[in-house]
């Protein structure tokens, strides 16, 4: 983490990705699958209405619903919007029109994009058609887009369809990826940079007293901002601690390890940490440690024994 | 069916919004931590009670952490409560309207007396139009990443093309918003707005809301608790939420049925109100509410500016309410609708009718 420019608060990129696995119902896997296949599905509500893409259940009634038919790859958009800048993820990388198109035979609306060179070629009403995706998975992407189809006459209603085809999809992979710039406040930043010239700097309750370290910038149990800052340790004492035999991955240390909740010197909050420096089966509740910094690192590197003798119960019992 | 259910749901039990406190929202508050920027409004509506927290039934809390990509951080915004020893609480993942909605509804039983109602959204760390797309329908549309303006552009779109509404009107929405915003110290664009360019067409800069960080609280009170808590209790007669079909192409994006149907069950088209919050972050939105609502020309609509002059995301519904109780406590309003959304070109919608005591 760093600071940027003159600011005193600290920035750093944070990147959250997650490729969720979802699972598809019946009528979402022979509607994805149909894509693969270049087949467009759609599903029948209760009203007799055709929904396209298909749901699972009537958005009127709730009920389940099954019965699927196939409609056009021929349509007539519904309402669009020029997007002149697009964004990543996006169905095109060069300016186009978001739509909402009714394929033929369908009642109902998808959204896409529709490839045209700018918003003078298109309006509402106008005919389109899907154009494949070269490569196709068993995703909405198997469109890879709608193109202007003035010429082609309505094809067709929804005739019906069994879903079934060979090797149907199950299931989606949903990548995601959010770029934030994370800051982590006024308390926060005042500890990182504390640490980083090898301090323990923790905030103490104006209303109960006590010192919170790491500091969040509010007192749990009063509600109200902490702000008297308090140098805290750099020694404190073992409250207790567990024995990690398990590897983490992209983690160069050793199993088995003991990470512990260590009691700074005038902190009333517990922080943890790895202890080191000690065999792993000798650490003990009321050990004392000291942190051990390495070059230049911003926070302890973990803690180790300090050679004093353990410390009475008492003095650290309200912290366990 | 909705058909064989009472047209207006009385509440068994009055209920007041009796005190709201909001933060200036403002386009980033680095400085600040989530609960550093909440506990000033915490504090506010405390203040403004005379309680504590020791005193408060039940806590309620709306939030997300897609926003600032923290997880689990409303349990750390919780520190700024004071929640020990341990209170009764709860959170939504959802605008603190809901918050409040599930606190109302908790006084409505009888469990509590008092409720504290607060919400916050941080939406500065992180590309709000890319955040927005992960409430999306994960299988046919989120994969497509159409961002949030693109989705209300296409409901102006159809407002435009059914004779609704056209450009000019949705500019002079703007315009009203940010003049009455000029008046509002929390707002966080008032004044003289340029309409701008383009940014999904046909909605320009200033059809869209401000993309800004910002907290707000509410104190809830039944019965005699809220008349001795506030001088005049903006008595909430009516509340509800509905919610349409997930497919965008299923609904008729130029009408707010949900909208309707909330406001019919708070009782809103029993009695003329003369103000109205309306959550509408876009301004081809306030057509579409203006309309389910049934709006006239002598109702007061977002005197505040609305979400276009200050958008902060869980929060901006909650103030919504939060501001139509205040002009209520103040004697500038007797009878308000305040309605909140959620979700896409106003897939879901709360609605309030807020009453003042005859003066």
């Amino acid at each position: 983490m760093s600071g940027v420019g003159s600011s005193a608060v600290l920035r750093a990129p944070l990147v959250v990705e997650f490729p969720f696995t979802r699972s598809l119902g019946a009528v979402q896997s022979a509607f994805l699958t149909g894509l693969r296949e270049r087949t467009l599905l759609g599903v029948r509500a209760g009203d007799g209405r055709v929904l396209v893409p298909p749901v699972e259940y009537d958005p009127v009634t709730a009920e389940e619903i099954r019965d699927l038919v196939e409609v056009g790859a021929t349509g007539t958009v519904t309402t669009w919007a020029w997007n002149h800048e697009p964004r990543r993820g996006q169905p095109l990388g060069a300016p186009f029109a978001w739509v909402l198109v009714r394929l033929d035979g369908a009642d109902t609306a998808l959204l896409h994009a529709l490839d045209v060179p700018g918003p003078d070629a298109v309006r509402t009403g106008m005919r389109v058609r899907v154009r494949w995706a070269g490569e196709r998975v068993g995703a909405i992407t198997d469109i890879a887009c709608f193109e202007p189809a003035d010429g082609d006459a309505p094809v067709r209603a929804a005739v019906p369809h069994s879903g079934v085809f060979d090797e149907p999809v199950t299931g989606i992979v949903a990548a995601a990826r959010l770029d934030y710039t994370y800051s982590p406040g006024r308390a926060q930043t005042a500890y990182i940079t504390a640490l980083s010239e090898r301090r323990t700097v923790g905030e103490r309750c104006p209303s109960c007293r006590k010192v919170y370290v790491p500091p969040r910038g509010a007192c749990p149990t009063c509600g109200v901002a902490t702000a008297e800052r308090v140098e805290v340790g750099p020694r404190g004492t073992v409250t207790t601690y567990c024995v990690v035999n398990i590897k983490a991955k992209n983690l160069d240390i050793e199993v088995p390890y003991v990470y512990a909740h260590i009691a700074l010197d005038g902190a009333d909050l517990a922080l943890h940490a790895r202890i080191a420096g000690i065999p792993y089966d000798q650490v003990r509740m009321g050990l004392r440690v000291e942190p051990v910094w390495t070059e230049g690192g911003r926070h302890p590197d973990h803690y180790r024994p300090t050679g004093e003798p353990d410390a009475d119960y008492d003095t650290y019992k309200e912290l366990v | 069916m909705a058909s064989r259910e009472p047209s207006v749901l009385r509440p068994v039990r009055d209920v007041a919004v009796v005190a709201f406190g909001q933060t200036a929202t403002a386009r980033s508050t680095d400085e600040l931590s989530e609960v550093e920027m909440l506990m000033p409004v915490l504090h506010e509506v405390l203040a403004a009670t005379g309680l504590r927290t020791s005193d408060i039934g039940f806590t309620c809390s709306g939030s997300s952490d897609y926003l600032a990509g923290r997880a689990f951080s409303f349990t750390m915004a919780l520190d700024g409560v004071g929640a020990w020893p341990p209170i009764s609480e709860s959170h939504v993942e959802m605008d603190g309207a809901w918050a409040l909605y599930e606190a109302w509804t908790k006084l409505q039983t009888g469990e509590a007396d008092t409720a504290l109602v607060y919400s916050y959204g941080k939406s500065s760390p992180g590309s709000l139009r890319d955040v927005l797309t992960r409430q999306l329908d994960p299988y046919y549309v989120a994969p497509l990443w159409p961002d949030s303006v693109a989705l209300a552009a296409l409901q102006a779109q159809a407002l435009i093309d059914a004779g609704e509404t056209d450009e000019p009107a949705l500019a002079g929405v703007a315009l009203r918003s940010r003049a009455d915003a000029a008046a509002n110290p929390h707002a966080q664009l008032g004044g003289d707005v340029a309409q701008g360019e383009y940014v999904v067409r046909p909605l320009r800069t200033g059809d869209c809301p401000p993309v800004g960080d910002g907290a707000a609280a509410v104190i809830l009170a039944a019965g005699e608790r809220a008349r001795e808590l506030c001088g005049r209790p903006a008595w909430i007669r009516g509340i509800d939420h509905r919610i349409e079909a997930h497919g965008l192409g299923v609904r008729d994006l130029t009408d707010s049925p949900s909208t309707r149907l909330a406001a019919e069950r708070a009782g809103v088209f029993e009695h003329p109100v003369d103000t109205a919050e309306l959550h509408a972050p876009f301004t081809s939105q306030e057509v579409v509410l203006r309309k389910a609502l049934r709006l006239g020309d002598d109702v007061v609509v977002n005197p505040s500016g609305g979400a276009l002059a200050a958008n902060p995301m869980m929060a901006a519904g909650l103030i919504r309410l939060g501001e139509a109780a205040a002009r209520i406590h103040r004697g500038a309003s007797d009878r308000a609708v305040a309605h909140a959304t959620s979700g896409p070109c106003l897939q879901q919608n709360l609605v309030a009718l807020l009453e003042g005591d005859a003066r």
